[in-house]
């Protein structure tokens, strides 16, 4: 210590001590963080007294009062609280459920378009990517709400093919009649899938085996529909379509669409893809020309190189971005609340007015949206693990 | 021309560039190369050029030869088979404005070309000192604030109560970047934080707020955080929308940042720590200067997400450029023209987005040069 006398005195103090001073900023924020908590509760409470709003979960149990206008599940407004809310989570689920299939499939085509070296299907690409995904997603949902105001009404509706109707009730389609040979067509589905993933498996062993390479892509979608194909022309191809047709002032039969649906589905879908598509251009452009170069040189063919060089290194770089972009559609379904489409945020919000339970409302709202979040991007981490690069 | 070029790099010269025009031949190749390469590729640019033929002409009909432009009646918006442009003309003032009163327009028109002129002055790359930027944006922003609110000078004041339109768009997204960005470097330093009970509460916060919608955390502001304030303490609503903005904002941003500070080597912080720099020292004067340039491309993507969220407030009622349009149409005479209200406000956000996602861009390849 002699040694060092330009040394300040207090140098070996326990305040100087690296580890005290990182336990003292922990303990500091915990308290800090305590303290507000148990002050934002004295306010809550005191406040919810003073304005007479009950608290706690008993409202769940009430009837509800009011109806939706559409839900998977049965619902009358006499049924309670807790049912309205899971009605509307199915109806988030179910808007978000087919928002994130359509947007993969409007995504990644246009992605691909991007890097097409046809000239104009490239700029045709590149300006949707640039309109759609410039204009905020609130703008795109209650654009389409409005286009869909302006269509005909129903008895003017428009006919784009037999049995369909556009009109500004939504969209009227012809849906099969209901048999009793349909869920064996489920089942026959799913051995027709099993069989296409043992058919996939036979072909690769066999490859690595003797070299021959067996073309998977096309044979194994064939049998995953073959067999429910057979199946239903075994059972005497039973189909009778159950056509929409005018009645009073709206269509009955078939299934319909309502107007608020689509909006937000086409809205929440367009925006969305215009970022996927981003995301897969930059993942096809990712791949070095070498790779392809050398693939080529190897005399690989086309549909080999590009599944088995092209696409496992481009989902490597495609599928975080787009597991976050499935999860921001799915937040951005809870626009149906613009446009009255009854998802979540839809009811939560009428439920919050009709009880003035703000803090439980909104409590159950942002659970649910956290717990789908969740999940998704659990179950992308685990695609990603799958799809990264394997390491020694 | 020059977007053709720009393309042609990005795809790392794979495309061709198109030749000089003066030689045929070589604009006949490029038609080949890049319309008829291919059986495939011909077959596409016919089904695209039938397409294009059926779908562009009536929709330029519509939009430019048969709308009704200037000051027109809506009886001749109705009359005509073509978009009604006469509405914007019409109704500008309010979608523009709002609520604000009329004779006082002026007032933001100036706020916004100062405004404009910041931002433009902000993204110019010569200008990029601390000592130009911090008093150009704090006269920038007193000057805007003084125009809005008024009081002084003879201005009338008006409450902000009042504020709505483009103006009310450009304050709320001021302050979400402006609020949010410090509080995004703080939990991006935190989540990278030795100490675990100070990562843990960053961790927590940036991922239950990405993991819930904006709408939601609208909501908080509107609904619940009035309760959280002892009897008699309140804010303004303005204010409560802005600050649950810029804290959502802020953890998609601290994700962006802490990106950043991984791509930091270790070195820096160890030959930071070598010179006998403390924590703070280290971080303001070594890391984050590296480490949010290299995550300006990202950065900028989020502001530009931030702007486009400004307009959740129509959901809780502030009257932002979508809102007060939404609100001005619903004036029977007009309804019919909603969707020509809708393009022209939908052309704003385009600008002013695309704008910046090409000046995002450009920074990358700026910031790309240095590393090749």
């Amino acid at each position: 210590m002699a040694d060092q006398p330009q040394t300040p005195k207090s140098d070996n103090s326990i305040l100087n001590s690296i580890a005290f001073r990182g336990i003292a900023y922990q303990v500091l924020l915990g308290a800090a963080i305590a303290l507000l908590g148990w002050y934002l509760y004295t306010n809550v409470n005191e406040n919810l007294d003073r304005q007479n709003i009950a608290t706690g979960w008993d409202f769940l149990e009430e009837p509800a009062g009011f109806g939706i206008s559409e839900s998977i599940i049965a619902f009358d407004s006499s049924q309670t609280f807790a049912r309205i809310f899971l009605a509307g989570v199915l109806n988030t689920l179910h808007v978000a459920f087919f928002g994130i299939i359509l947007a993969t499939i409007l995504g990644v085509t246009m992605g691909i378009a991007r890097v097409s070296r046809n000239w104009l299907v490239a700029k045709l690409a590149s300006t949707y990517v640039e309109i759609c995904r410039n204009v905020p997603v609130v703008l795109h949902v209650i654009f389409w709400s409005s286009i869909i105001r302006l269509l005909p009404h129903p008895r003017q509706a428009i006919e784009p093919f037999d049995g369909a109707f556009i009109s500004n009730r939504g969209l009227m389609l012809p849906f099969p009649f209901d048999h009793s040979l349909y869920p064996w067509l489920g089942l026959a589905l799913i051995v027709g899938i099993a069989g296409a993933v043992y058919f996939t498996r036979w072909a690769r062993i066999t490859r690595e085996q003797t070299g021959k390479y067996i073309a998977t892509f096309w044979p194994s979608i064939g049998i995953a529909l073959g067999v429910p194909l057979v199946v239903w022309l075994i059972g005497g191809a039973p189909l009778t379509w159950d056509f929409p047709a005018l009645r009073g002032f709206n269509y009955q039969g078939g299934i319909s669409l309502s107007p608020e649906y689509i909006a937000l589905l086409i809205g929440i879908t367009v925006y969305t893809a215009a970022f996927i598509a981003e995301i897969v251009r930059s993942g096809i452009e990712s791949i070095h020309a070498g790779q392809i170069e050398a693939a080529n040189a190897l005399g690989l063919r086309r549909g080999f190189v590009m599944r088995y060089i092209t696409i496992p290194q481009a989902l490597r770089v495609i599928v975080p971005p787009t597991a976050s972009q499935f999860l921001s559609l799915t937040k951005n379904s809870s626009l149906g609340v613009l446009i009255g489409y009854p998802d979540l945020v839809n009811i939560g919000n009428t439920s919050l007015n009709q009880t003035g339970q703000a803090v439980e409302a909104i409590a159950i709202m942002m659970l649910v949206y956290l717990t789908i979040s969740l999940t998704i991007s659990g179950i992308m981490n685990l695609y990603n693990k799958l799809v990264a690069i394997k390491e020694r | 021309m020059a977007d053709v070029e720009m393309n042609g790099a990005q795809n790392g010269g794979r495309k061709q560039t198109p030749a000089p025009v003066a030689e045929k031949i070589a604009v006949l190749r490029w038609v080949r190369e890049n319309f008829f390469s291919s059986i495939g590729n011909t077959i596409l640019t016919v089904v695209i050029g039938v397409f294009i033929v059926k779908f562009l002409p009536p929709f330029i009909e519509w939009a430019f030869f048969d709308a009704v432009w200037g000051a027109q009646t809506h009886e001749a918006c109705r009359a005509s088979e073509g978009a009604c442009w006469a509405v914007i003309t019409e109704k500008h003032r309010p979608m523009l404005f709002g609520l604000y009163p009329y004779e006082e327009h002026w007032r933001l028109i100036i706020a916004l070309i100062v405004y404009v002129g910041a931002i433009c002055i902000t993204l110019t790359r010569r200008f990029w000192h601390v000592k130009i930027l911090v008093p150009l944006w704090i006269a920038n922003l007193a000057i805007c604030c003084l125009l809005m609110w008024g009081g002084i000078f003879g201005l009338t004041f008006v409450e902000t109560q009042q504020w709505g339109g483009l103006p009310l768009t450009m304050v709320l997204f001021t302050g979400t970047v402006v609020f949010g960005m410090p509080i995004a470097v703080l939990l991006a330093l935190g989540r990278r934080s030795h100490l675990p009970g100070i990562k843990a509460v960053c961790v927590t916060a940036i991922e239950c707020m990405r993991g819930v919608p904006l709408i939601t955390i609208l909501f908080v502001a509107v609904n619940v955080f009035p309760l959280f304030l002892p009897q008699g303490l309140e804010f303004d609503v303005m204010v409560r929308v802005m600050a649950g903005m810029a804290i959502f904002f802020a953890c998609y941003q601290a994700e962006v940042i802490r990106g950043g500070l991984q791509a930091i080597p270790r070195g820096q912080y160890e030959a930071a720590e070598a010179i006998g720099l403390g924590y703070w020292q280290m971080m303001v004067r070594i890391i984050l200067p590296q480490a949010l340039r290299v995550c300006l491309p990202g950065i900028v993507n989020h502001i530009i997400a931030a702007f486009k969220n400004t307009s959740y407030v129509l959901i809780i009622g502030l009257f932002d450029i979508l809102s007060a349009t939404t609100a001005v149409m619903q004036d029977p005479l007009w309804r019919l023209f909603t969707i020509e209200a809708y393009i022209f406000v939908a052309l704003i956000y385009f600008v002013f987005c695309f704008a910046l996602s090409k000046y995002s861009q450009n920074l990358e390849q700026w910031l790309d040069q240095g590393r090749r």
